[in-house]
């Protein structure tokens, strides 16, 4: 059986825990088994899991697994999969995959890897494959073990639906004391994070200073992207720390990703160059970053960026 | 404080990778090696601030053979007292996990830090496995740490916003960008550091679970299309029509 860790956030399903059941159900296909599905505390509409494929929905409802202790999941994670007889586990790779995957791999003395971008290849052993050396490389990975682990890397696939609802059961697990507190959970309201945006708007030194950002800011508001930024912008605090992306900072693979004032130094491209879509605005023809774009447009972002604002929004009243 | 923090080596980030003919290793020809940016930049540097503020030891310890000295004896020249090498050619992110575990467990350490992550690897993996090898809380990619007491107050990095928890010690936490500043050693701390203990220990025996079988680089872009700035309608166009990506 393959078993899916879907992850919640306030009782509320990530669009992680979608993708993670696809990609479960098509792992079970391949292998030949059935794909479960496992949630951890109180969370609405478990159930709906089934429609990407879970045949079982389990659920622990321990009101300690209500705030996030890493070890306490891993715990409840691993004890599942042991009592259902799992022989692949999946995660997400998010902030929370990232700290449970070594734990419940440890736990379940099971080979992982973590970060996989496509269904395993079991013709002839269990094999994955993920970005290596921060996304300048692909890597084959073989799990030997006879259990495995892998975490699914966000927007790899798309969440697809494959079945119907299904009811859900009660699962029981002995779980270790909470040794980590929670104290605060602070989200940024209304806009998706970077590691789940399908799309991106980005820009670094040739905006000149952070009060010009607002054409930014319109260009992402219009089209309901996530907004990033290149190292240098990020370190000298024109932009936060957490919009940087690239080798050092966050790797995306977003569904577009338009870079605006970016030269594209091979340490920037290392994190965005999973994008499907690469739209490359900058002053100069020679700037790397053409080299790894499918659209390039060569002229002052001041001007340019404004009028592709002006075109969406024509677009998207015309749509 | 004892803190122990875990350094890895990895390709420079201007690197430009390469691998052999038949894709099964790294073509290290022409490749500089250095300390893993989040190891040195966040992980050792925090420790040593909390060691300056508070007492205490940093050491710092590498999984790896004789060539990683080199990046080892840089992180005692930023500052930390002593080092380990578990002298190894490295494997998966568990055997290195239960390298450090096993050093580690009878050290009495009330802190071991790594990166968040490698910038070769990317596996994110080792942290959380230290952790579960020692039996200890794991908080991962910390970008804010305050310790009063034997407890520490910790900011990490979750999607789209911050997580601020609270963990008493011994515990293991991952390294992210804001932990720290980087900082570049001196003259005298490089003098210092080669005079400062690096020990180097046998690894135990472990057998990886999961090995690489196959690197390649990913497929070459087509050439970019270019479009006229004073048309922005087209590259709408494209995208929508061409990329499906609106």
């Amino acid at each position: 059986m393959v078993l899916v860790f879907a992850e919640s956030q306030k009782g509320v399903f990530k669009k992680a825990a979608f993708e993670a059941v696809t990609y479960g159900y098509k792992t079970a296909q391949a292998l030949g088994t059935d794909c479960a599905a496992l949630t951890l505390g109180s969370v609405e509409g478990a159930g709906e899991l089934g429609k990407y494929g879970a045949s079982k929905v389990y659920n622990i409802a321990s009101e300690q697994l209500n705030a996030f202790d890493g070890g306490v999941y891993a715990a409840a994670i691993a004890g599942a999969a042991s009592e259902l007889g799992a022989k692949v586990v999946i995660l997400s790779h998010t902030s929370t995959g990232k700290s449970i995957l070594g734990r419940v791999a440890v736990r379940l003395n099971a080979g992982s890897v973590a970060g996989v971008n496509s269904v395993p290849n079991v013709d002839g052993g269990f094999k994955v494959r993920r970005g290596v050396f921060s996304g300048k490389a692909l890597a084959d990975f073989e799990i030997k073990s006879d259990v495995k682990v892998v975490s699914l890397m966000g927007n790899a696939i798309q969440p697809e639906e494959n079945g119907a609802a299904v009811g859900v059961d009660a699962l029981s697990v002995d779980l270790p004391a909470s040794r980590v507190r929670v104290k605060e959970v602070s989200t940024v309201e209304g806009t998706v994070p970077l590691p789940e945006a399908e799309l991106v708007v980005s820009a670094g030194r040739g905006m000149k200073g952070p009060e010009n950002w607002g054409i930014i800011d319109a260009l992402a508001d219009t089209l309901g992207a996530t907004t990033a930024c290149s190292r240098p912008v990020s370190d000298v605090g024109w932009r936060p720390h957490h919009e940087h992306v690239g080798q050092t900072g966050i790797a995306i693979r977003p569904n577009l990703y338009i870079a605006i004032g970016i030269s594209g130094a091979i340490q920037h491209l290392a994190g965005v160059n999973s994008s499907k879509t690469i739209v490359v605005i900058n002053k100069d023809p020679e700037a790397p970053f053409f080299k790894a774009a499918d659209y390039g447009v060569v002229g002052d972002l001041f001007d340019v960026v404004p009028r592709l604002t002006e075109s969406l929004k024509k677009f998207k009243a015309d749509a | 404080m004892k803190i122990l923090v875990c350094v890895s080596k990895a390709p420079d980030t201007t690197t430009k990778i390469a691998f052999n003919a038949d894709g099964t290793a790294l073509n290290t020809d022409g490749v500089q090696y250095i300390m893993n940016p989040y190891d040195e930049w966040y992980a050792l540097v925090r420790a040593l601030e909390l060691k300056e503020a508070g007492g205490g030891s940093v050491t710092i310890i590498n999984v790896g053979p004789k060539e990683n000295d080199t990046v080892i004896r840089k992180g005692l020249a930023i500052g930390a007292d002593s080092a380990v090498r578990i002298n190894s050619n490295g494997g998966s992110a568990m055997y290195i996990a239960k390298q450090i575990a096993e050093y580690a467990k009878g050290e009495g350490f009330d802190v071991v830090i790594t990166g968040k992550e490698s910038i070769d690897e990317n596996r994110s993996e080792v942290g959380a496995m230290i952790a579960e090898f020692l039996d200890m809380p794991f908080i991962s990619y910390a970008s804010k740490m305050e310790v009063a007491g034997d407890t520490a107050t910790i900011n990490r990095d979750i999607e789209g916003g911050t997580e601020t928890v609270e963990v008493d010690t011994p515990f293991v936490l991952s390294a992210a960008k804001g932990l720290a500043e980087q900082r570049i050693p001196n003259m005298r701390g490089i003098m210092m550091a080669k005079r400062k203990p690096l020990n180097v220990v046998e690894a135990v025996a472990f057998d990886d679970l999961v090995v690489p079988v196959h690197y390649e680089l990913p497929p070459a872009k087509s050439a970019v299309k270019l479009v006229d700035p004073e048309d922005m309608d087209e590259l709408v166009r494209l995208l929508h029509e061409e990329a499906k990506a609106l």
